[in-house]
C-alpha cells in the first residue's frame, strides 16, 4: 500500500532540495578553513577595488554608493545607536521568520502524514502544493497585504507560504522511504497503521525531514524580509530598515542591514544542520547517493 | 516426503498466479515438521521467495491450502532489514516490542540472543557500523527472541563471502539443535543446502514445481569437515544433477 513511488514528488525534490538529504559529513581538512578565508579576502579585496577605482572611473562617487567595508562595519556595528537599531530589526525579523517556520513545520508535517496515509489525499493535494510553490512570492505579498493588513500575522503568513512546500515534499518523501523489507517485517507482526507510522515511517523520514527544515528555514528568513520590504509598515524589521536606509542614501547602514540579514540566514542554516546531526548523525549513512 | 508427526508447516497443492498473469507456483505440496530442516533450491525466478511469502501470509495463494501457525513463525529475509536508527540491541528487541512483550522479559531475551549470535560487545552499535555478516546475525537474533516454532529463511547468507557463510551455517545448525524449530530454507548454494538440511527439495523453473526430493542422512551435530566427506560430495552431485534437469 505504501510502495507506490511518488514520481512527480521526487523530481521536484531533486530540483528543490538545495541541502542534500544526507547530512554531508566529509572529512574536514585545512581546505575547509583556508579556502573560505581566501574567498573572503578576495571578496573584501574586490570591494575595496570597487570603492577606490571602479566606481571613481564610472560614477565618480566612490564614497557614496560603495562605502568601504571598514566604514560599513564601523558605522553599522561600532556605533551604539546604529547597532541597537539593527539588532532591534533583527529581533523583529527573526521572530516573524521563526513563527512562520514553526507554523509551516506543524502544518507541513501534518499534511505530509495525511498524504502518506491516504493516497487519494496525496493525489488531491499535490497539484496545489506545486502551485503554491510556483506562485512568485513577490506577486502574492501585495495581495496578502491588502487582505490581511500589514501586521505581524500577514508577514508570518508570507513565511508560512514560502516555507511550506519543502517541508511537505521532504517529509512525504521521507515517510515513503522505508524499504519494502522493513514494511514486510511490520506487516508480519500485524501492527496498526499508527505503530507503523511511529516506529517505522517517522524515524526513517527524519533525515529527509531535517533536510526540508533546513531549506524551509532559509526561505522563511527570505519571506520575512520580503514581506517587510513590501509592507513597509509595522514593526521595523531588517527589510524595512534596508528600504529606509536606501531611501535616505545611508549606504553604510543599508549594507549593514544586508549583512545582518545574511547572518540570520546563515545562523538558521547552521542551527538546523547541527540539530539534524544531533538527531540522525549517529545512524544515518552519510554516503548515500 | 513423509509428513512428520509434529508438522509445523504444510503446503497442500498450492498454486500461485499473480494478478499480472505470472504463474509462479504450480501444485506445490510438502511439509516441514519439528526437527526438520527443509531446503528448497531452484533457478532464480522460479518462485522460491513467493513460496515463503505465501507461508508467512505476505501473499495469498490462488489455489490450495497452507497450514501454519503464523503467530509462531520467524522470517529471515535476504536483506537484514535492520532499522538504521536502532542499535543492534534495539533491532533485536523490535519484534518482541511490537508484540507487547513485557520489558523485563524482553531485555532478558535480547541480551541472551545478542550473545547467542556472537554479537557481544556490539549491542550499542548501529547497523551502518556492522559488517554484512554481523547484520545478518542481528537479523537472526531479532527472530530468535520470539523463539518461533517454524523459521523461514530466504537466502539469508547469499550476499556473504564463503568463509562467513560457512561459519554462519555452523552456528545456524547449533541454533537449530538447541531451539528445535522447523526450518524452511532457500538457497542457491547446493553445498549449503546439503550441509544444513534433513531434506533438499529441487524446484523447477517457473512455474515452480517440486521436481526432486533428496533426504540427507547425516546426523546432527554436523562438523564443518563434513563438507569434505565423500558421501557429502556424492549427495551434492545428486542434487546438482536433478537441479540441472529441472532447468531444462
Ligand atoms: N508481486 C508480483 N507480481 C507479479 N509477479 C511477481 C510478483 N512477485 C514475484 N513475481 C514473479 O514471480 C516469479 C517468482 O518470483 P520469486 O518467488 O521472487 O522467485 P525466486 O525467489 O525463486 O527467485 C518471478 O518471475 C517474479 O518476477
Ligand atoms: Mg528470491
Amino acid at each position: 500500500m505504501l510502495d507506490t513511488p511518488l514520481g512527480q514528488g521526487e523530481a521536484i525534490i531533486a530540483t528543490q532540495t538545495v541541502a542534500p538529504v544526507t547530512t554531508a559529513r566529509r572529512r574536514r581538512g585545512r581546505i575547509d578553513i583556508v579556502g573560505p578565508l581566501l574567498v573572503f579576502a578576495a571578496f573584501i579585496g574586490i570591494w575595496y577595488l570597487m570603492h577606490h577605482w571602479a566606481l571613481r572611473a564610472i560614477w565618480d562617487k566612490p564614497n557614496f554608493l560603495v562605502p568601504t567595508p571598514h566604514n560599513v562595519v564601523r558605522t553599522a556595528f561600532f556605533t551604539n545607536e546604529n547597532r541597537a537599531t539593527l539588532v532591534g530589526g533583527l529581533r523583529v525579523t527573526a521572530t516573524v521568520a521563526f513563527l512562520g517556520l514553526a507554523i509551516a513545520i506543524v502544518v507541513g508535517i501534518g499534511l505530509a502524514t495525511l498524504m502518506a496515509r491516504r493516497q487519494w489525499f496525496e493525489r488531491s493535494m499535490w497539484p496545489y502544493l506545486v502551485a503554491l510553490q510556483a506562485i512568485p512570492i513577490l506577486a502574492l505579498v501585495p495581495l496578502i497585504g491588502s487582505i490581511w493588513g500589514y501586521g505581524l500575522s500577514a508577514r508570518t503568513l508570507v513565511c508560512v507560504i514560502i516555507s511550506l512546500f519543502p517541508i511537505v515534499a521532504n517529509t512525504l518523501f521521507g515517510l515513503l522511504s522505508a524499504d519494502k523489507g522493513q514494511h514486510d517485517l511490520f506487516t508480519l507482526r500485524g501492527v496498526s497503521p499508527s505503530t507503523r507510522l511511529w516506529k517505522l515511517q517517522f524515524p526513517a523520514a527524519l533525515p529527509a525531514i531535517f533536510a526540508g527544515f533546513r531549506i524551509a528555514a532559509g526561505l522563511s528568513v527570505i519571506g520575512a524580509i520580503v514581506g517587510e520590504l513590501f509592507f513597509k509598515r509595522g514593526d521595523k524589521g531588517i527589510g524595512i530598515l534596508l528600504d529606509t536606509f536606501r531611501n535616505r542614501n545611508n549606504y553604510p547602514m543599508a549594507y549593514g542591514a544586508l549583512i545582518v540579514a545574511a547572518l540570520l540566514g546563515i545562523v538558521v542554516f547552521v542551527i538546523f544542520g547541527l540539530i539534524s546531526r544531533l538527531v540522525v548523525g549517529k545512524w544515518h549513512e552519510s554516503t548515500r547517493s | 516426503m513423509t509428513v512428520a508427526v509434529d508438522t509445523r508447516l504444510s503446503f497442500d497443492d498450492v498454486s500461485m498466479t499473480f494478478p499480472d498473469g505470472t504463474e509462479a507456483l504450480r501444485h506445490v505440496s510438502f511439509g516441514v515438521g519439528r526437527g526438520e530442516f527443509v531446503t528448497v533450491v531452484g533457478p532464480s525466478g522460479c518462485g522460491k521467495s513467493t513460496l515463503l511469502r505465501i507461508a508467512s501470509g505476505l501473499e495469498q495463494q490462488t489455489d490450495g491450502a497452507v497450514d501454519v501457525d503464523r503467530g509462531d513463525l520467524g522470517y529471515v529475509f535476504q536483506d537484514a532489514t535492520l532499522l538504521q536508527w536502532r542499535t543492534v540491541e534495539g533491532n533485536v528487541a523490535l519484534l518482541a516490542e511490537l508484540d507487547g512483550m513485557s520489558r523485563g522479559e524482553r531485555a532478558r531475551r535480547v541480551a541472551e540472543n545478542v550473545s547467542l549470535v556472537g554479537l557481544d560487545g556490539f549491542a550499542d552499535k548501529y547497523p551502518r557500523q556492522l559488517s554484512g555478516g554481523m547484520r545478518m546475525r542481528a537479523s537472526l537474533a531479532r527472530s530468535l527472541v520470539m523463539d518461533p516454532a517454524i523459521f523461514l529463511f530466504d537466502e539469508p547468507f547469499g550476499a556473504l563471502d564463503e568463509i562467513t557463510r560457512e561459519r554462519l551455517n555452523d552456528e545456524l545448525l547449533s541454533l537449530f539443535q538447541r531451539n528445535g524449530f522447523g526450518a524452511l530454507f532457500i538457497t542457491h548454494s547446493i553445498s549449503e543446502a546439503v550441509f544444513l538440511s534433513t531434506h533438499v527439495l529441487v524446484m523447477s523453473a517457473r512455474p515452480g514445481r517440486i521436481v526432486g526430493t533428496h533426504d540427507i542422512p547425516f546426523s546432527y551435530p554436523r562438523p564443518p569437515e563434513l563438507r569434505f566427506d565423500a558421501a557429502f560430495a556424492e549427495l551434492c552431485g545428486e542434487v546438482s544433477t536433478s537441479l540441472r534437469s529441472a532447468h531444462q
